[in-house]
């Protein structure tokens, strides 16, 4: 077992290497920084300042050279100018470089400053992160518990009316991307014009114009039903589906195991055999689909968050990718393979975990 | 002028306008169902209602594609700037009998057309992306399922590293007018044109190439113990792949019918290039399981070559799952597109596809005005939903057998 | 629940099936899958149903525990299990029964098991179901019980999981589950068709002991004729879907009257059968699909006393055969037959001279370096599939290599296939060194001169490929024929040559039988003029019915090629039957080799003895020394020390000075060439007795 982690962690750090590096390079190829000389020193620079500008900046060099540096095995860049004043990546502006430290990479906690936000990667990150979090954590209340009742519920007797009608369900909600659901559950919920609301509203049932609000700016400060529930719907729709359909498989597999058999066979009442003798051996292989979704929600959280225009981790990564932020870019990359990376290793220790026949070998 | 239409006049005047469609409709499936008993899996679909609503969803958005030029009402990139954000059945003001069905978009567009539109860009890109990810996905996999070992470590370790990017930032980074500029510039002496070696334009160079590679060993492997077919059919796909490629790849086609608008490259090999670690995980995991039948071990004994019992022996045989996985990477892909498009990625703003529509039209939600952006996203919806029924309906019918 | 079996008189019959009708209905069309069976099984009694597969047996059985499935339905007739019908009882009355008064056991004991579940909870659910017992009870009870199967450390066990059992071990458990309750009919559905023989001899004996020593009544399924008639008292044969014969075992094997049970005993191999002098005789045509049943007389179209207008007027009713203890057929002539007569067809064929030696192994060995743990880290270990393989084959000749599962069977295949390099050793193929030669570089003739038939006929062909282009790749691959013509031509011939219409060339495999399929892949094996055919278990997976067809086939062919066959089987009846050299493998060695005659008598190998007291005989006339062996075969990854079998050795304490421990035997060459891998003396094995005695008709 031991091993096993070491292995992983080994493989797992190997990848972190590569995708940061691809991020990096992407990030910094010419035209980007090119367009980086330009918003930062002047529009009009010709192109051999713009060469100078990035030269004198540290973004001159071998990628890997540069590279390294972000990552804090080299010591960071440093560029005296005719004036005499030293510049560097380590050194904060009006400081004493020589009680600069020599590494100051993503190891040693430097982020680096966000362009857009004129504040460091690290701390914008840190607020926005907190922001998904919370609703990420809805959505998991939401979608983890529904998807399973749904495709246990369906796959516990195959071609039932349950199962039929539930996973027409299911069907429907993994052909609906984020973007389609959420038009769809404002067009219907949160539209003044359309769909329930204005209904409610000529009945007197709500106060507002509208039964949920179309934006969730508002649940930065305070979450609330009225304002989070749709968010959190549209994310976890398409993870409901996808989940249920998986769950559904897998219990279907296993409820015509011989096992199973076995188990009717010897006078288990139906509620047991799927209790005692199903649930476990049918969790297997959606416990690994939750946790490989964890990607795929980071993009249904950027769409969300674009859509209802909640400033979370989503909204800042589509901020910084559309205006050239470097740094705040590379910081979000870190942070996304981070949460896929981990979310994969508690999947593998899980499967292990939950299967005796891997467990105990 | 006329009057605003109602909804039943506007559900009329679309079901009219589609009209085309129906007739294939109707000829297709009168024809599928008479034949169905001699046209294998295909003909099993229509066994299953799940696999013909499928079916009969997916081939309406495809004769919605290939007939859109009938079936429009304008042209969906013409604005009125009199008749902005018009809500649907809204008549034109200055000619008799024409309505913007769907109403119009903040630019003064007809809604109707642009979604009947849209079909034919997502049905020319999505299902073709999707086949080229599977030629990828199959070359790869079927080797490293097949051999295993070294081989098969480092390119499981790149899938997964792709697979572990979050697509949305791979987009961003990968989607984006600079990186165009980037790579050494050469020109191609027979067209004049210039090609750089972008990363696109590298990628696509890279991944057009699997076709050819997959065609030439099926019939390599199959044909040489008969030289003279094997030359005519090798011949015959290297000249038209060749071609292809050359036009497709380094937009260097001499007779200029192949080709690609760069930002629609950009876009395509991105989307297969996020596609093909999932199909080549799929193949791989089929590969190790039929490599250990007797057929197999029999294809050995005679001294078949292992790209011989790949191609021929255990590539047919997994061929179900494929369809099926096929089928639902189509909607996936779709899905994909439309991201692509919700964030403005890649694609013109002009253009009429159902995520740049959608994303266009949410702008408008606030304000209450809802067509534009429920109009395409149930469009999409219903697409991928079609596929999705397809994909189950074959998954349903090819373990019957 | 309680009242009424208190009811129930013990003499009457525990499980009563009168006339019962099943079918299986899908979208297109009802199959009926069982007709008008009927049968009685009476306390303490043990009744045995045989047939091929597909002929109802499995389904009689699910119904009795009322588990058809979503699609099966009973039609017609009742099944009566202590005068209550089953038939008509709720879901929640079968739960009462289920478990509790009808236990029933699997063919895959692996599969029968939950793998997420301790074997002591999946025990101990059955009291606390039934009889409302504590857990703790329960579990005290279920140590018992697997105490009672006789498993070795049962504290170890009930805390264990499936997995970590062996196949012999979970089969035990699946019966100590079935008896957890006391029940009162016990349904084995072919519990031992998954297991290596010498371990099915050790649970059949359980099975008969625990039976005798609780009372249970028994329905025992399986299509082994010879099982039945070690472990039954009566028994039903049947045939698509209906009883044809039943009554007391040993009068429906003297005094058999249906043709149907006649041919099945013709066709199977039974001491004294021999193919040269006493071939087998094969039941011509195939079992019937459902749906394709002919009127009246199910067998009718295969059968030698068919006569048409009486056979085939309308169905036939079983009816009483005089004189015997409930012995019925379904034959409207079993009055008429002259059932004594000898059988016609036998065709005596002359024996074929054996040629010079084509094949030669000399100190063949093949190691395998595997990595354990389950997540690749681990030390590495070198696995010893085969050990100093030596011996020599003859043009013409037939050698069996006879061995259970793990013995190295397979792996010796593939070597000589060259479809693995060996670790050290000679392989001379016609004078010419293959040993390190893999496939790929061993010339087209080489390659199509050693061809191999599979196991498993479903697995034999490529799905997804017509018969004749499976065929004539074979040929284009072996570079026959220079044109399209010459080999589609040859492709026939192969056809005819393995006795299938040559419109099959345009059918898919899945449109075939399984023996047609065998066939087919006999057909490719010789498309490049075969000289040395490797058959790996060809018939072990086809019916008995067809078993025989496709050995003489095999045979036919031999003759007629002068075709060295290495013929690898589990089955000692068929290869004693077919082979001219016998070798017999146990974890990779070689421990005894020679002629039929000099392996099937004694001196045995104690292997070889107790694997020939293992195969079950369907013949009441042979008696058998029951030698039942202890424990399973260990794994390969980790052989005992010294003699691999010993182990499980019953003559062991006769070496002194524990040298089985310690050391692999030599090979000791007894007269003729006899060759032994043991310890025991001379004078030893000059004491051992026989182990099969025909006694005289």
């Amino acid at each position: 077992m031991l091993m096993f982690v070491a292995r992983r962690l080994g493989v797992m750090l190997l990848t972190a290497l590569a995708l940061t590096f691809i991020v990096f390079y992407l990030t910094n190829l010419p035209p980007n920084l090119e367009k980086l000389a330009r918003s930062e020193g002047s529009v009009r620079m010709t192109d051999e300042a713009v060469a100078t500008w990035i030269e004198q900046n540290g973004h001159g060099g071998s990628v890997i050279g540069r590279y390294s540096q972000w990552l804090g095995v080299l010591p960071g860049w440093t560029f005296t100018d005719d004036k005499g004043v030293t510049r560097g990546r380590c050194i904060r502006d009006g400081s004493d470089p020589a009680l600069a430290a020599k590494y100051c990479g993503i190891l040693q906690g430097n982020w680096g400053q966000s362009t857009v936000f004129k504040e460091p990667v690290a701390g914008v990150l840190a607020e926005k992160l907190a922001a998904t979090g919370w609703l990420m954590f809805w959505v998991m209340v939401v979608m983890v518990p529904t998807s399973l009742i749904i495709g246990i519920l369906s796959g516990m007797r195959e071609g039932s009316r349950t199962d039929r009608s539930l996973s027409t369900f299911a069907i429907i909600t993994t052909a609906t991307p984020e973007y389609v659901s959420g038009v769809i559950l404002v067009a219907l919920f949160a539209s003044a014009t359309a769909g329930l609301s204005p209904l409610l509203a000529s009945w007197g049932w709500i106060e507002g114009r509208t039964l949920f609000l179309g934006t969730s700016t508002s649940a930065l400060d305070d979450i609330t039903f009225w304002n989070f529930a749709l968010p959190v719907l549209t994310i976890a729709l398409y993870g409901i589906g996808y989940i249920a359909r998986m769950t559904r498989a897998s219990m279907t597999e296993v409820m015509t195991q011989q096992y199973i058999r076995t188990a009717r066979l010897k006078g288990v009442s139906f509620g047991n055999v799927v209790v005692k003798h199903a649930l476990q051996n049918a969790l297997i292989a959606p416990f690994t689909v939750i946790m490989l979704q964890f990607p795929w929600l980071l993009n249904g959280v950027v769409v969300t968050e674009a859509l209802f225009n909640y400033k979370g981790f989503g909204w800042t990564l589509v901020q910084a990718a559309g205006n050239n932020d470097i740094q705040m870019l590379l910081g979000c990359s870190v942070v996304a393979v981070v949460i896929v990376l981990v979310t994969q290793l508690i999947s593998d220790i899980g499967y292990v975990y939950l299967n005796p026949r891997i467990r105990i070998s | 002028m006329d009057d605003l239409l109602s909804w039943g006049g506007i559900i009329a005047r679309m079901l009219q306008q589609f009209w085309p469609v129906w007739a294939a409709l109707i000829v297709t499936f009168a024809l599928s169902i008479t034949f169905k008993r001699k046209l294998g899996l295909y003909g099993k679909l229509f066994d299953s209602p799940v696999g013909m609503i499928g079916f009969g969803i997916v081939m309406f958005w495809i004769f919605t594609a290939v007939f859109a030029d009938l079936i429009i009402t304008f042209d969906p990139i013409a604005q009125l700037s009199s008749l902005k954000n018009k809500v649907p059945g809204t008549p034109l003001p200055d000619v008799e009998g024409q309505w913007y069905l769907l109403g119009s978009d903040h630019l003064g567009r007809d809604v109707f057309s642009r979604v009947v539109m849209g079909a034919r860009r997502v049905l020319m890109i999505a299902p073709a992306a999707t086949a080229f990810a599977f030629m990828v996905g199959v070359t790869l996999g079927l080797p490293a399922g097949y051999f295993g070992g070294q081989f098969d470590t480092v390119l499981s370790f790149l899938a997964n590293l792709v697979l572990a990017f979050p697509v949305i930032l791979l987009f961003y980074l990968l989607v984006t007018p600079e990186i165009k500029e980037t790579g050494a510039a050469f020109t191609i002496p027979w067209t004049g044109t210039v090609w750089r070696s972008s990363i696109p334009n590298v990628m696509a160079a890279v991944l057009f190439v699997f076709p050819l590679i997959f065609f030439c060993t099926l019939f390599q492997s199959r044909y040489f113990t008969l030289p003279a077919r094997r030359n005519l059919y090798i011949g015959i796909t290297l000249a038209i792949g060749l071609w292809a490629y050359s036009g497709l790849a380094f937009n260097a086609d001499p007779t200029g019918l192949w080709g690609m608008d760069p930002n629609l490259l950009n876009v395509f090999v991105s989307v297969v290039f996020v596609n093909s670690p999932t199909v080549f995980r799929i193949v791989r995991g089929l590969v190790m399981d039929l490599k250990s039948r007797d057929y197999v071990a029999a294809s050995q004994t005679r001294g078949e070559g292992p790209w011989y019992i790949m191609l021929w022996e255990i590539l047919p045989n997994a061929r179900g799952p494929l369809i099926v996985d096929f089928c639902l990477r189509i909607g996936y892909t779709t899905i994909l597109l439309g991201t692509l498009g919700f964030f403005g990625l890649g694609v013109s703003p002009e253009s009429p596809d159902w995520g740049s529509t959608i994303d266009d039209g949410r702008k408008l939600l606030p304000a209450g005005i809802l067509h534009p952006a429920v109009a395409p996203a149930l469009a999409l919806m219903t697409l991928v939903l079609g596929l999705n029924l397809l994909a189950d309906g074959l998954r349903e019918e090819s373990l019957k057998d | 629940m309680t009242a009424t079996t208190a009811d129930w008189d013990p003499s009457k019959p525990i499980l009563e099936i009168s006339n019962l009708s099943i079918s299986f209905f899908t979208r297109l069309r009802e199959i009926p899958a069982v007709m008008d069976f009927s049968c009685t099984v009476m306390a303490g009694e043990a009744m045995g149903l045989v047939g091929e597969s597909g002929c109802g047996k499995s389904t009689v059985a699910l119904a009795v525990m009322r588990d058809l499935g979503k699609n099966g339905r009973i039609v017609g007739g009742s099944i009566r299990f202590k005068g209550r019908d089953l038939t008509t009882m709720d879901e929640e009355q079968l739960r009462h029964i289920r478990g509790s008064e009808i236990a029933m056991i699997y063919q895959e004991p692996m599969a029968s098991l939950n793998p997420a579940m301790k074997i002591g909870a999946q025990l101990a659910e059955v009291p606390m179901i039934h009889q409302g017992m504590s857990q703790g009870e329960a579990w005290k009870l279920a140590r018992q019980i697997v105490a009672d199967v006789r498993l070795p450390d049962p504290d170890r066990i009930i805390n264990a999981y499936p997995h970590q059992l062996s196949g012999g071990q979970q089969q035990r458990i699946v019966i100590a589950m079935a008896l957890m309750s006391k029940p009162a009919l016990l349904i084995l559905d072919e519990p031992t068709t998954a297991l290596d023989v010498t371990v099915e001899a050790g649970i059949v004996d359980l099975v008969k002991e625990l039976g005798e020593k609780y009372g249970t009544s028994m329905l025992f399924i399986s299509h082994n004729l010879g099982l039945v008639m070690d472990v039954c008292d009566r028994l039903c044969v049947m045939y698509s879907g209906e009883a044809v014969e039943t009554g007391a075992v040993v009068e429906v094997f003297d005094k058999m009257r249906h043709p149907y049970t006649q041919a099945l005993f013709r066709s199977i191999p039974l001491p004294g059968a021999d193919k040269n002098a006493r071939p087998l005789i094969s039941i011509p045509g195939n079992f019937p699909l459902p749906h394709e049943r002919p009127k009246g007389c199910n067998f009718g179209p295969r059968c030698d006393y068919f006569e048409d207008g009486r056979c085939n007027a309308g169905d036939v009713p079983m009816s009483r055969v005089p004189d015997g203890d409930r012995h019925e057929s379904r034959c409207v002539k079993w009055s008429e037959v002259d059932w004594t007569a000898p059988p016609k067809k036998r065709q005596v064929k002359e024996k074929a001279p054996i040629g010079p030696v084509i094949l030669k192994m000399e100190d063949l060995k093949k190691y395998y370096s595997i990595s354990t743990g389950a997540f690749g880290g681990g030390e590495n270990k070198v696995v010893k599939a085969n050990e100093t393989l030596s011996f020599e084959a003859r043009e013409g000749e037939t050698l069996a290599i006879v061995g259970e599962s793990g013995c190295g069977k397979s792996t010796f295949a593939k070597v000589l296939m060259g479809l693995e390099t060996a670790t050290s050793g000679q392989i001379m193929l016609f004078d010419e060194n293959v040993q390190s030669t893999p496939i790929q570089k061993r010339n087209t003739d080489t390659v199509s001169s050693v061809q191999m038939v599979f196991q498993n006929p479903f697995d034999t062909l490529n799905p997804s490929m017509t018969v004749g282009r499976q065929i004539i790749r074979a040929l284009e691959i072996f570079k026959f024929g220079a044109t399209d013509e010459e080999r589609n031509n040859r492709m026939l011939e192969l056809l005819d040559l393995v006795k299938l219409p040559r419109a099959f060339a345009e059918r898919m495999p899945r449109q075939l039988s399984g023996g047609q399929k065998q066939r087919v892949g006999i057909a490719r094996a010789f498309a490049g003029g075969a000289k040395v055919v490797v058959a790996d278990e060809p018939v072990s997976a086809l019916d008995v019915s067809v078993q025989a067809a496709v050995t003489d086939l095999l045979m036919e062919i031999q003759r007629k090629n002068r075709t060295t066959l290495l013929f690898i089987s589990h089955d000692l009846s068929i290869v004693r039957y077919l082979s001219d050299r016998v070798m017999v493998m146990y974890l990779g060695h070689v421990v005894e080799m020679g002629t039929t005659d000099q392996v099937f008598q004694p001196p045995y190998h104690p292997y070889t003895e107790a694997l020939l007291s293992a195969v079950p005989i369907a013949d009441i006339h042979v008696q058998r020394k029951r030698i039942v062996l202890e424990g399973d075969i260990p794994s390969a990854m980790n052989p005992p020390p010294g003699c691999p079998f010993q182990t499980r050795c019953r003559w062991k304490s006769q070496v002194p000075d524990g040298l089985c421990d310690r050391e692999v035997p030599p090979v000791q060459e007894l007269e003729g060439g006899h060759q032994l891998k043991c310890h025991l003396s001379r004078e030893v094995l000059r004491t051992m007795e026989p182990v099969i005695k025909i006694a005289a008709e």
